[in-house]
C-alpha cells in the first residue's frame, strides 16, 4: 500500500472547493479596515473537492474499526454503535440549535437532557446529576472538585485521596488537578482492595477513595459497602469511576451499595461512538448531600424544562454550554431503544462474553487471579516469555488476523498485562476467532517466534518508530519542510 | 430493541463451555444485598420506528429562528463535504489510536489538524484538542504556571463570561491567584495592565476580538506582558484569522481557540473543540494528545501518538493534564473544513462576516434608542445597547422567528439593557432587513 500524501502535499495553487454566495450588502476591505491588525496569508492548502473526498476516504480504510471487527479494548467497552443514534444527533431540531435560545424555544432539548438525567439516576441508583463533563475524566475532575467544595463547606481540611494501584490513569491525573495528594491503596491476592491497608490509611485527612468497580481486573469488590462503610466512619466520601458500569445495568446499583457520587462515560456503556478519541460524555451523579456542589446550571423540571443558575455552592461551569448535547441525544436513544430489559441483556452477554474468552484461553495464557470475572478478563502473556515474546508481540500479532489487540500493559500491577473486553456486541463466532487467532500465536510463540517479533507484516505500516518520533520531534508538516 | 446477537442456543453454548449452570452464577461476586431486586424503573423497550417519532417530535418542539446569536457558539454554514466524511465509521466507530499500525487513518488526519491549526494560528505545535474553547483556556493557566513557576494569572474583563467561568472553577482546584484586567472604552485596559504586571504574574489571558467582539491591541498588550517576561495567552475565533493577524505574528506564547465555527454544528452547546497551541519549547508542559510523523520497520512513512510520557496513562498524579477522551471527531470536522476553504475560502467567508455584520450594526444604530455599544473595529460580532431591557428584544424576536442575539443581561444586571449580536456568512440582506422591520415594528417608537 502506499503512503497516502499530506494535504499539503496534495495542495496545487488555484484549486478550490468552497462556494460563497454574491455578497448583498456593501463590501469592506479588510487591509483599510483593520489595518495593522489585518493579515496577509493563513498557508492553508488549496484543494477541490473530489481531492478531498478522496484523501479522506484513502485514509479512512487505513483504520481499524468497529464497523469492520472485533476491538477488544478492556476498559474502553467497545461496542457497536447503533446507526439510529447518528440519524438522531443529525435532527435539524437537535443539530441547529443555538445553545442561548431562551428556554421556551428549547424546551425538546432541555426534556431530553432532564430525561437522560433521569434515566441514568435510576439506572446507578443517585439522588441528582449532572451531564456537562465532556469526557470519564472530565467527569472524575468535576466530581473531586465537589468533593472538595464539600469539605470546604463543611470546614474540614483534608488534602488525602486514596486510590487503589489498579487504578485507571485519569484518576491520580484527576485528583491531583483537583488540589489533592494521591495515595496508593494496594490489592489483595484476589485483586480487591487490601481492607487492612485502606483502614491503616484512612483518618481525618482523607477526602475521599476513588474506586473503580468491578476494577480493572474485572473483579466485584465483593466487601464494597464495608469498604463505603470504613471510609464514611472516617468521614470521608467514595467515588466511584464509572467506566465499568457496563458490567452490571439492571443487576447492581452502585447508589445502593454506599458510594457518594459517580461518573459513568456515554461513550463506553450507552454506545455513543468514540470518534477515533472523542467527543465522549461523563455525567457525575451524586447522593443527596452532593447535590449543591453540582456544576451550574442543574435542569429542572416544574410545569416546564428550565436551567437553574442560582446555585451558590455549585463549584461552576467545566464547559462554556451545557455539555456534549449531540452525545445525549444518542445516549437517551440506545436506552430508550433498549428499555430496562434489553440493558440487562447487554450487562448479561457482556459478562458471558468475557468469561467464554477466559475459558477458551485459559491454560493458553496465564491467568493471574482465579473466580468468574464480570465483563472483561485479564490475562497475562509473561508464559511466552521464555520464547522471547512479549504482550506487546501478541498485540501486534493479532493486528494481523484482522483484529485489534486488547488493552496491553495495564492493569500495572498485572505483568505482561493483556485486558480483554469483548463486550455484548460481538457474537459466537466472532468469539470464536478472537480465541482461534490468540492459540494459533501462543503455539507460533513456540515454533516461529520471529513471525511474531516481526508483526505485523499485513497492516498499512509496519512496527512504527516511536524511539525515532520523540527524538526528532515532527508534529507539524510546516516544521518538516 | 437488543443489539446482542446471541440466540437462545448460542447462550446455551456459552454458559456450557464456561462451565456454569446460567448467567447468574457469573453473577455471584456482587452481593445479594446490593442487587437490584426486579426491573429497573425506565420506558420499556421500542423499535426505530417509534423512537423516531419521539425524538421527531421532541427535535420539532424546538425553535430555530433565524441566528443572530453568538457569544461562542455560531451558525456558519456546514458544507456537505464535512459530515460526509465525518460519517464514515472508519472513522467514528474507531478508538484512540493506540495501535498505529491499524490507526493510520486517524493518526494522519490528527497530524494534518495539528499542521493547519499552526498554519492558522502561525504558531509551533498544537495537540490534537481539547474539550472545548473553556477548557482549553482554564488548563493554559496551569501549562503557564508550570513554565514560569510564577503564581498569578492576570485575567482581561473582555474574555467571554462562560469561559471564566471554567477558568475559575479549574483555578479553585489548584489555589490559583486570578486578577482581572478592567476594559476601557470596549477594549483591555492597557494603562491599569501596566500596573498590574510584576514579577509574579505568570500570564496574561486575553480574547481577541473579545466578548464584545472588539478588536484588542494585541501589539501593545503583548509588549506589555513580555516586558516583564510573563506569558501572554490568548483566545481567538479561529474563522476570524482568515482577516485578522495570527497569534503567531503578535508573539502570543499560548493560543487557545473554539473550532466549533470551523465546520461544527451548533448542536444545542457541544461537543465543540478546543483549539491549543503553543511554542516548540514548551511542548512537554502541553496537555493532550500530539501525533509525530516517524518510519516503520521498511522505511516508509507513518504516524504514532508521541510523547505520551506527559499524559496520564504513563504519567498519572504527575501528568501536565488528566485529559484522555478528546474530541478526535470534531477535530476531523474541522481538518475537512480548514481543507474545504483553504487559504481564499476563510478569506472571503472572513469578508462575508465583516461586511455583513457591519450591515446590521449600521442599520440597528440607526434606530432611534439603539446604539453600538463599541466604537472600535469588529469582526462579526457586536453589542448593542437596547431602549428596552434585552429580554424583551429577544422573546419578542422568537415571536418573529428570529433570535436577536443574547441577553447580555444574564451575565450582569448592568447589562440588562445590551444585547450581542453575532452575523455569519449564512445571514442574508432580506433577513437583516427583517430583523431591522421587526425592531422599527416592536420598538421604534421608544
Amino acid at each position: 500500500m502506499n503512503t497516502e500524501p499530506t494535504l499539503f502535499e496534495l495542495s496545487k495553487p488555484g484549486r478550490k472547493a468552497w462556494t460563497l454566495p454574491k455578497l448583498d450588502v456593501p463590501g469592506i476591505d479588510p487591509k483599510d479596515y483593520f489595518g495593522n491588525a489585518g493579515r496577509k496569508d493563513s498557508r492553508l492548502p488549496e484543494l477541490s473537492e473530489i481531492d478531498i473526498a478522496r484523501h479522506f476516504t484513502r485514509l479512512s480504510i487505513l483504520n481499524h474499526h468497529i464497523d469492520k471487527g472485533l476491538y477488544p479494548l478492556g476498559s474502553c467497552t467497545m461496542k457497536y454503535n447503533p446507526k439510529i443514534n447518528e440519524r438522531a444527533s443529525r435532527l435539524p431540531g437537535f443539530a441547529e440549535i443555538h445553545p442561548l435560545l431562551p428556554e421556551t424555544a428549547c424546551q425538546g432539548a432541555l426534556q431530553l437532557m432532564y430525561e437522560l438525567g433521569e434515566y441514568l439516576k435510576e439506572i446507578t441508583g443517585f439522588d441528582a446529576i449532572t451531564l456537562q463533563p465532556g469526557a470519564g475524566a472530565h467527569g472524575e475532575l468535576t466530581g473531586m472538585m465537589m468533593v472538595r467544595k464539600y469539605f470546604e463547606k463543611k470546614g474540614e481540611k483534608r488534602t488525602r485521596v486514596l486510590v487503589p494501584d489498579s487504578a485507571h490513569g485519569t484518576n491520580p491525573a484527576s485528583i491531583t488537578l483537583a488540589g489533592f495528594k494521591v495515595e496508593k491503596i494496594n490489592s489483595d491476592e484476589k485483586g480487591q482492595i487490601d481492607l487492612k491497608g485502606l483502614e491503616n490509611a484512612s483518618n481525618q485527612t482523607v477526602a475521599c477513595l476513588m474506586v473503580t468497580n468491578p476494577n480493572t481486573l474485572g473483579i466485584f469488590e465483593s466487601r464494597i459497602r464495608r469498604i463505603c462503610e470504613i471510609m464514611h466512619s472516617k468521614g470521608a466520601l467514595v467515588y466511584l469511576d464509572g467506566a465499568n458500569l457496563n458490567a452490571y445495568m439492571g443487576i447492581h446499583r452502585p447508589g445502593d451499595a454506599g458510594f457518594d457520587l459517580m461518573h459513568m462515560n456515554l461513550h463506553k456503556t450507552f454506545s455513543t461512538p468514540h470518534g477515533g478519541g472523542g467527543p465522549g460524555g461523563g455525567p457525575v451523579a451524586v447522593k443527596s448531600w452532593l447535590e449543591p456542589f453540582l456544576p451550574k446550571p442543574v435542569i429542572r423540571h416544574s410545569s416546564h424544562y428550565w436551567l437553574d443558575y442560582d446555585r451558590p455552592d455549585s463549584i461552576g461551569k467545566v464547559l462554556a454550554f451545557s455539555g456534549h448535547f449531540g452525545v445525549f441525544v444518542k445516549a437517551w436513544t440506545y436506552i430508550r431503544m433498549l428499555g430496562p430489559e434489553g440493558l440487562r441483556d447487554a450487562s448479561e452477554c457482556a459478562v458471558l462474553n468475557a468469561n467464554y474468552i477466559r475459558a477458551g484461553l485459559e491454560g493458553i495464557y496465564e491467568l493471574p487471579y482465579k473466580g468468574h470475572s464480570l465483563h472483561e478478563v485479564v490475562f497475562s502473556g509473561s508464559n511466552l516469555r521464555q520464547y522471547g515474546i512479549r504482550t506487546l508481540d501478541i498485540a501486534k500479532g493479532l493486528l494481523d488476523y484482522g483484529l485489534h489487540a486488547p488493552t496491553v500493559y495495564f492493569p500495572l500491577i498485572v505483568s505482561e498485562a493483556m485486558l480483554i473486553e469483548p463486550t455484548e456486541t460481538e457474537s459466537l463466532e466472532s468469539l470464536d476467532d478472537f480465541i482461534k487467532a490468540m492459540k494459533e500465536i501462543a503455539e507460533q510463540a513456540k515454533t516461529n517466534p520471529d513471525r511474531l517479533h516481526n508483526a505485523p507484516l499485513k497492516t498499512p505500516v509496519q512496527r512504527l518508530d516511536e524511539a525515532l518520533a520523540s527524538r526528532k520531534l515532527d508534529v507539524n508538516y510546516e516544521e518538516s519542510v | 430493541m437488543k443489539y446482542t446477537p446471541h440466540t437462545p442456543e448460542d447462550k446455551r453454548l456459552i454458559t456450557e463451555r464456561i462451565g456454569v449452570r446460567n448467567i447468574e452464577e457469573l453473577f455471584s461476586g456482587i452481593p445479594k444485598d446490593i442487587r437490584v431486586k426486579g426491573k429497573l424503573n425506565l420506558p420499556g423497550p421500542a423499535s426505530e420506528l417509534e423512537i423516531t417519532a419521539e425524538l421527531e417530535k421532541l427535535a420539532a418542539s424546538n425553535s430555530r429562528p433565524i441566528c443572530f446569536a453568538g457569544c461562542g457558539a455560531y451558525d456558519h454554514y456546514l458544507p456537505a463535504i464535512v459530515d460526509t466524511i465525518v460519517s464514515r465509521p472508519e472513522f467514528y466507530t474507531a478508538y484512540t489510536p493506540y495501535q498505529a499500525e491499524v490507526s493510520q487513518g486517524t493518526l494522519q488526519f490528527m497530524y494534518e489538524f495539528q499542521s493547519l491549526v499552526c498554519r492558522l494560528f502561525d504558531m509551533e505545535v498544537a495537540n490534537d484538542s481539547m474539550y472545548d474553547c473553556a477548557s482549553a483556556l482554564a488548563e493554559t493557566a496551569h501549562m503557564a504556571r508550570d513554565i514560569t513557576h510564577r503564581q498569578k494569572i492576570l485575567v482581561s474583563a473582555g474574555i467571554n463570561p462562560n469561559y471564566l467561568d471554567v477558568v475559575k472553577t479549574y483555578a479553585r482546584g489548584l489555589n490559583v491567584p486570578l486578577g482581572t484586567i478592567p476594559l476601557k472604552n470596549g477594549t483591555t485596559d492597557l494603562a491599569v495592565l501596566k500596573q498590574m504586571l510584576d514579577d509574579q504574574v505568570a500570564a496574561i489571558m486575553v480574547q481577541h476580538p473579545n466578548f464584545f467582539g472588539t478588536i484588542e491591541p494585541m501589539n501593545e498588550i503583548s509588549r506589555l506582558v513580555h516586558a516583564k517576561n510573563g506569558l501572554l495567552i490568548v483566545s481567538v475565533d479561529p474563522l476570524s484569522l482568515g482577516l485578522l493577524n495570527p497569534p503567531g505574528k503578535y508573539d502570543a506564547d499560548i493560543a487557545v481557540g473554539e473550532g466549533q465555527s470551523l465546520g461544527i454544528p451548533l448542536s444545542f452547546g457541544g461537543p465543540y473543540l478546543g483549539l491549543l497551541t503553543t511554542r516548540k519549547r514548551f511542548i512537554r508542559k502541553m496537555p493532550g494528545r500530539l501525533v509525530a510523523r516517524t518510519i516503520d520497520s521498511n522505511g516508509k512513512k507513518g504516524y504514532v501518538l508521541a510523547l505520551q510520557t506527559r499524559e496520564q496513562h504513563i504519567r498519572r498524579e504527575r501528568a501536565t493534564s488528566n485529559i484522555c477522551t478528546n474530541q478526535a471527531l470534531c477535530a476531523l470536522a474541522a481538518t475537512v473544513y480548514l481543507a474545504y476553504l483553504g487559504p481564499r475560502g476563510i478569506r472571503a467567508t472572513g469578508e462575508h462576516c465583516l461586511a455583513k455584520s457591519h450591515y446590521l450594526a449600521r442599520r440597528i444604530s440607526e434606530l432611534p434608542g439603539f446604539e453600538l455599544k463599541n466604537e472600535q473595529p469588529f469582526f462579526k460580532e457586536f453589542a448593542v445597547r437596547t431602549p428596552v431591557s434585552a429580554s424583551s428584544i429577544i422573546n419578542a424576536g422568537l415571536k418573529n422567528n428570529i433570535l436577536a442575539g443574547v441577553d447580555l443581561g444574564r451575565f450582569s444586571p448592568e447589562w440588562k439593557n445590551q444585547i450581542l449580536v453575532a452575523v455569519t456568512e449564512k445571514r442574508t440582506r432580506t433577513e437583516m432587513d427583517r430583523y431591522i422591520d421587526f425592531l422599527k415594528s416592536e420598538f421604534g417608537g421608544q
